[in-house]
Order: C-alpha cells, then sequence, then structure tokens
C-alpha cells in the first residue's frame, strides 16, 4: 500500500537547490579542462536532476518519480564504468585527460 | 452434344502442349551446367512431346468444330475483359503440327550441329523457348495472347541471331532484326489498340462480331488492317522492312532454319489468315497486301541471283515466298498462301538444313566460290539439298509445285500483271536454287586443300532430319492436289472452315477451266526448266564461278550490293538518327540534365566543405556548442 509521504521542506527549496547544483555542473564542464572533472560535472547535473524528480515525487503523492531515478542511477552507473574505463585507456596512451590537447578527432 | 464432349476432352491436350517447351527451357536453363549434352535431348524431347500432343488434337478435333476456352481472366475494366485463352481450330492446328514437327527434327539436328559448341545448353534453352512462344502465339484465342507470342518470338529470334555473342557484326544483326521487327510490332500494338476502342474487345470472336456493324473498306476497318499488316511486314520480312532477315543468317544454321525459314517468319502470314474476316472487309489493303507481296517477291528475287554465301542465297530466297504467300493472300487465296508456308516450311527448313550440313562438312565455310564437287563427299545431305532445291524451283510432283502452282493459278484468275510477275520471279528463284546447288555439289573442289581433307558427312542426329523433311518436301504437295486431278484439295477443304467468313464476303474465286489450269502448270514448268537449263549452261557446261566482289561491275555490281539498300536506309534513317541524338545529347543530356545533377552535387559538396570547419577537434568547444544549443531549445519551448 502506497502512503503519501509527508514533505517537510517547501517544494521551492528543492527547486532552487537542483537548479544551483545543475548549474554548478554545467558550468564545471564548460569551465574546467580537466575530462575526469567534466564527466564528475557530468554526474552532478544527472543527480540534480535526479533530486528534482524524487521531490517532485513525494510532492505530487506517487512514487513513480522515485522509480523513474533507479532506472536513471542504473544507466548513470554504466555510463560512468563505460566513461571511466575510456579515460583510463587514454590516459594510459596519452598520459593526459586534458581536453584541450585531445584534439585529433577533427577534418 | 458429342461434339461437346470431344471437345471438352481436348482441353488438357491443348493446354499441355505450350507447357512442354517452356518446362524444358527451365530446366535446360536452370541445370544446362550440370546436363551437358543431355540437355539436347531433354530439350527435344520436350518439343516431341509437343508434337504428340498436338497430334492428339489433330486426330481428336471433330470436323468442323473448334475449341475455344478462356484459362484465366487478365484484365477487366468497364464493360471490355481481357482474357488469356487458346483457341484450337483447324487453321492453328496446322501451324502447330509444322512448329512441334519441324521444330522436333531441328532440335534433333542441332544435337550433332551444335555439338561442339560451348553455349550447347544455352542453345536449346532458347529454342525451347521460342516454340515456346510460337505456340502461344498460334494458340492464342485473343489478339493480346498473339502479341505476347510475337514478342516473346522476336526476342528469341534477337537471342538466337546473337548466338554467338562475341562477334561484334553478329550483334549487331541481332540489333538490326530486333529493331526492325519492333517497327513492325508497334504497327501491330496500335492496331491492337484501335481494336480495342473501336470493337470493344481483342479475341477474335468479340472482333469478328463487331466488324459485322460496318460497311466494306471502311475507314477504320483499312486503318486497323494496315496497322496490322505493318506488324506482319516487319515479321515476315517484307519491303521495306525486309533487311534484316538476310543480315540474321548470322545465327546458328538450325537457328535460320527453325526461325527464319519454317516457322516466325511466316507468323505474319498466320496472323492476316486469323483475321481474314477483317481483311476481307477491307479490300484496298489486300491490294497494298497483294503489291507489297508482289514487289518484295520478285526484288529479294533478283538480289538472290548475285549472292555468294549459301545462307544468304536461302535468305533472300526466304523473303522472295514470303512475298509470295503474301500476295496470295492479297488476292484472297488465304488458303493456298497457307498452304504455300506449309510445303515452303518443309523445303526451305531442308535446305537450310542442308546448308548447315554444308557448312559443317566444310568447317565453316560458306561461300560457294570455296565449294564445289562436294556430291562425291556428302551424299546424303547433296540428295536431299537436290530434293529441296528441285521442290522450291516447282518442278512436279515435289510440294512446291502444287502450292505454287495454287499461288498463280489465283493470280491468273483475279490479277493477270500479278500472275506475270510472280511467274518471273519463282523463274528467278528456280535459277538461283539451282546455280546454289551446282555451285555447291557439282564439278571440282575450289577450296583448299585442309578443307578437302576435312569434308565428311554429318553424323545421324543431323542426316535424319534431313531425310525426313526431304520425304515430306517430296510428298506434301499431296495433301493439295489441283482440280484438275479430280481429286479433292484435302488442305484447303481442312481449312475451309476458318475461311468461309472472308469467301462470303470476297466472293468465291472463280475457278479456271481444267484446260487454262493445265496450261498455266504447263507454263510454271517451262519456265522452271528453262532456268534449270540456263543455269547448267552457265555452272555445269561452262563452269563458270562467280568472280571475286572486287570484280563485280555494273549493274550485277548493284544486285550483289543487294541495291545498296542497307546504306540507303543508314543514310536516311540511322545517320541522321544519330545525328539527331548527338545534338540532343549536348542539348538535353549535357545542358540540362547534367546541369541539374551536377548542381546538386556541387551544392552538397560545397555545404560540406564549408560546415566541417566547425568540426575542430576541441572537445571544449562541442561542449559549449551543445550547452549553447540546448539553451536556446529551451528558449523556444519557452515561448512558443
Amino acid at each position: 500500500m502506497n502512503l503519501p509521504i509527508e514533505q517537510t521542506n517547501p517544494q521551492n527549496w528543492y527547486l532552487v537547490l537542483s537548479t544551483i547544483l545543475f548549474s554548478i555542473g554545467v558550468m564545471g564542464v564548460l569551465m574546467r579542462r580537466n575530462a575526469l572533472i567534466i564527466l564528475m560535472c557530468i554526474e552532478l547535473m544527472l543527480n540534480s536532476v535526479n533530486l528534482l524528480l524524487v521531490s517532485f515525487s513525494a510532492y505530487a503523492g506517487n512514487t513513480e518519480g522515485q522509480v523513474f531515478v533507479f532506472f536513471i542511477m542504473v544507466v548513470a552507473a554504466a555510463e560512468v564504468a563505460v566513461g571511466l574505463a575510456l579515460l583510463v585507456s587514454i590516459y594510459r596512451n596519452i598520459g593526459t585527460t586534458d581536453i584541450d590537447i585531445l584534439s585529433k578527432l577533427k577534418w | 452434344m458429342d461434339n461437346f464432349l470431344a471437345l471438352t476432352k481436348l482441353i488438357t491436350p491443348a493446354s499441355l502442349v505450350a507447357l512442354f517447351p517452356l518446362l524444358g527451357f527451365f530446366v535446360t536453363s536452370l541445370f544446362g551446367k550440370s546436363l551437358k549434352h543431355a540437355s539436347g535431348w531433354i530439350a527435344s524431347g520436350m518439343i516431341l512431346l509437343s508434337f504428340i500432343c498436338s497430334l492428339f488434337l489433330f486426330l481428336n478435333l471433330p470436323t468442323g468444330a473448334s475449341l475455344n476456352f478462356n484459362l484465366l481472366e487478365w484484365m477487366k475494366w468497364g464493360n471490355i475483359t481481357l482474357s488469356f485463352g487458346i483457341l484450337i481450330d483447324p487453321l492453328s492446328l496446322v501451324m502447330l503440327l509444322v512448329i512441334t514437327g519441324i521444330g522436333f527434327l531441328i532440335h534433333l539436328y542441332s544435337i550433332g550441329y551444335m555439338h561442339h559448341d560451348e553455349g550447347f545448353s544455352r542453345f536449346f534453352a532458347y529454342l525451347n523457348l521460342f516454340i515456346f512462344f510460337m505456340l502461344i502465339l498460334v494458340l492464342g484465342n485473343s489478339y493480346l495472347v498473339m502479341f505476347i507470342g510475337w514478342e516473346g518470338v522476336g526476342l528469341c529470334s534477337y537471342l538466337l541471331i546473337g548466338f554467338w555473342f562475341k562477334n561484334d557484326a553478329y550483334n549487331d544483326a541481332a540489333k538490326k532484326a530486333f529493331i526492325m521487327n519492333r517497327i513492325g510490332d508497334l504497327g501491330f500494338l496500335l492496331g491492337i489498340f484501335f481494336m480495342l476502342f473501336y470493337f470493344g474487345g481483342l479475341d477474335f470472336l468479340t472482333v469478328n462480331e463487331a466488324i459485322k456493324a460496318y460497311p466494306i473498306n471502311n475507314i477504320i476497318i483499312v486503318a486497323v488492317t494496315l496497322l496490322l499488316f505493318v506488324g506482319a511486314m516487319g515479321k515476315s520480312a517484307q519491303i521495306p522492312l525486309y533487311t534484316w532477315l538476310p543480315d540474321a543468317m548470322a545465327g546458328p544454321t538450325p537457328v535460320s532454319a527453325l526461325i527464319h525459314a519454317a516457322t516466325m517468319v511466316t507468323a505474319g502470314i498466320y496472323m492476316i489468315c486469323r483475321s481474314n474476316l477483317l481483311f476481307a472487309m477491307a479490300p484496298h489493303t489486300l491490294e497494298v497486301v497483294m503489291w507489297v507481296g508482289v514487289a518484295t517477291s520478285i526484288f529479294a528475287a533478283i538480289i538472290g541471283i548475285k549472292q555468294n554465301d549459301i545462307k544468304k542465297v536461302l535468305a533472300y530466297s526466304t523473303v522472295s515466298q514470303l512475298g509470295l504467300m503474301f500476295a496470295a493472300l492479297g488476292m484472297g487465296a488465304f488458303e493456298s498462301g497457307m498452304f504455300h508456308v506449309v510445303t515452303h516450311a518443309f523445303f526451305k527448313a531442308l535446305l537450310f538444313l542442308g546448308a548447315g550440313s554444308v557448312i559443317h562438312a566444310m568447317g565453316g565455310e560458306q561461300d560457294v566460290r570455296q565449294m564445289g564437287g562436294l556430291w562425291k563427299y556428302i551424299r546424303i545431305t547433296s540428295m536431299t539439298f537436290l530434293i529441296g532445291t528441285i521442290a522450291i524451283s516447282g518442278i512436279p510432283p515435289l510440294a512446291g509445285f502444287f502450292s505454287k502452282d495454287e499461288i498463280l493459278a489465283a493470280a491468273y484468275n483475279s490479277h493477270k500483271e500479278v500472275w506475270v510477275l510472280l511467274s518471273i520471279s519463282s523463274m528467278i528463284t528456280a535459277f538461283y536454287m539451282f546455280r546454289v546447288f551446282f555451285l555447291t555439289f557439282s564439278n571440282s573442289f575450289r577450296g583448299t586443300e585442309e578443307q578437302k581433307h576435312h569434308i565428311h558427312e554429318s553424323p545421324w542426329t543431323m542426316t535424319v532430319p534431313l531425310s525426313i523433311l526431304a520425304i515430306l518436301a517430296a510428298i506434301a504437295g499431296f495433301w493439295g492436289l489441283p482440280a484438275v486431278t479430280g481429286q479433292t484439295h484435302l488442305f484447303s477443304a481442312y481449312l475451309k472452315p476458318v475461311f468461309e467468313g472472308s469467301k462470303a464476303i470476297l466472293g468465291e474465286a472463280h475457278e479456271a477451266d481444267h484446260a487454262t489450269e493445265l496450261m498455266l502448270m504447263g507454263i510454271a514448268v517451262l519456265a522452271a526448266a528453262i532456268s534449270f537449263g540456263v543455269a547448267w549452261k552457265f555452272y555445269i557446261s561452262s563452269k563458270i564461278v562467280p568472280e571475286p566482289d572486287s570484280e563485280t561491275k555494273g549493274f550485277a555490281k548493284w544486285v550483289a550490293n543487294k541495291f545498296y539498300i542497307d546504306e540507303l536506309y543508314d543514310n536516311v534513317i540511322v545517320k541522321p538518327m544519330m545525328v539527331i541524338s548527338d545534338i540532343l545529347f549536348v542539348l538535353i543530356d549535357k545542358l540540362v540534365v547534367d546541369l541539374v545533377v551536377m548542381a546538386t552535387a556541387w551544392i552538397v559538396g560545397f555545404t560540406g566543405r564549408t560546415l566541417r570547419l566547425v568540426q575542430t577537434g576541441n572537445a571544449g568547444f562541442y561542449l559549449f556548442a551543445m550547452v549553447i544549443g540546448m539553451m536556446i531549445l529551451m528558449f523556444i519551448q519557452l515561448v512558443y
């Protein structure tokens, strides 16, 4: 039996928090040169969205949003595994993960 | 009621008769590689089965009856239904027997003739396909089905003329035949459209019923018949579309015998006989048919005199004989025309096969100037060739005499001037046929030592068909004895039901009295005898051998070069066509089509070249562009 989860904090707070987290993620992706950090920032963006989903799920009183978050986490885990493996391999071959140096793939 | 029962029993063999060759085609074409020489026997066996079916039909079809049934309803719109059906009547039976009978003999002959050819199975596949289409042509109960067969035999003719496709000249000959036939086919097709439009159907019954509403010489009927005749001109090699037939001799000799002498080229005559009611309603067209036939007959015969290629002589002789048949049709003597089709099929197939046997013996040599004295070496071939020559020359009692005499008598009774011209034409025919015979078989050998060493009689698969055809060419005439003998003309009696309608319109040709008939025969025989004598004088007594091509002069040179008709066509039609094509190539192809195509390619290329500059390889820039793009999308989402 699904009981509505009581939300103690106002919904606005969650909105603001996840917006801030998402923006930090975007800024990190745009400004940092280290591929590892960029990957982490992408994770941050993903998780800010997760937070938003969970909070709206509680706000609306149904669990679908939470289920959806689990799926995102699973996919994100797989993505991180692939991404990290690529980075490790790149680092072993080239000795760096700086995206300004990794610019061979072009016309 | 009995008739009905008897007819229903015939439906199965009538449907099967054309299927055997089709089956043979599939087997020999799909498994030809592994069957090797067995494919020849399979193909021949299939034709033999067809022949047996035809024979069964012939023996069991009740007198005066015809079997007409639809296999399937093909197209239907409005109140017009086109169906795929079969018609068995005396006319189609005669053709069936000729096609399958001679077809079988020629298949058998080909086993020997093509034995060393690498395309052995392919050859038999084509031959079987040809027989299939020819049977469809003859069996069809509507102009549409006939047209399918008509096109099919054209295709097979093309494939077989160009059978040795590694030779460019042969390929050109094949293309020429195909294109010439296309011109005729267009006429046929237009005729079909006219009929569909005005008569509301294409099967023979509907058309024959519909034309009863029209007066004689109505413009529509004249137009339709003229268009059909254009089709016949193409297929049966009449002036002006005859030039393809002599070139068609590029194909293997059995093909020349089967397709370009005995069966396919008579399709035009069959078609006119089949539409005899239609043509009888249009005496104007019949006049045209007759004069075209007469002109072709005499023109081709003259060209035949100066040809030195044994097959070319026979080819021009075929054109000439076909002209004779058309002249007969034009005079309304349909059954005489058909009778000549049958006898001609026998002796011309025989002559071609004999020529093939000679060529086989000579190791590919076709020039009669290189032959001579072959009588000693290849006796069976010589004997059978002699029988063919006598038959075609119209010397009694062989087949050609009776059928030719009938046509000449018909001409004498209706148009005296045509009779004179046709007599001259058959006199020339007798001359050049004996010329070829003497040059090939008498005197002494003129070829090289190597060829002389090579000469040998052909295997039994070749000599047996030759002998059978020789017997047929000798006795087939007795099927149609002239009235003077007091016997019934079995052939016209058999075909009578087919031509009853047209005879009623044209009026029964008034029979000449017996004295006139005997006189006509006498003149014909005398003419043939004179030709024989002249040929004997030239080529036996004086031992004249035709001069090399370079020494031919004056009129003879014109004749030897076929009156430069090919060159004329080349200059008047082919070359202007080429010039027009060249102009259109520059104007339309280069300027319009190419411009559009090239412009499209250039635009794509230009866009690609420009946009690829964005691909810097810098991942930071990509990320930036991505974020900006997403922001723009979100902005759009917000605004709209």
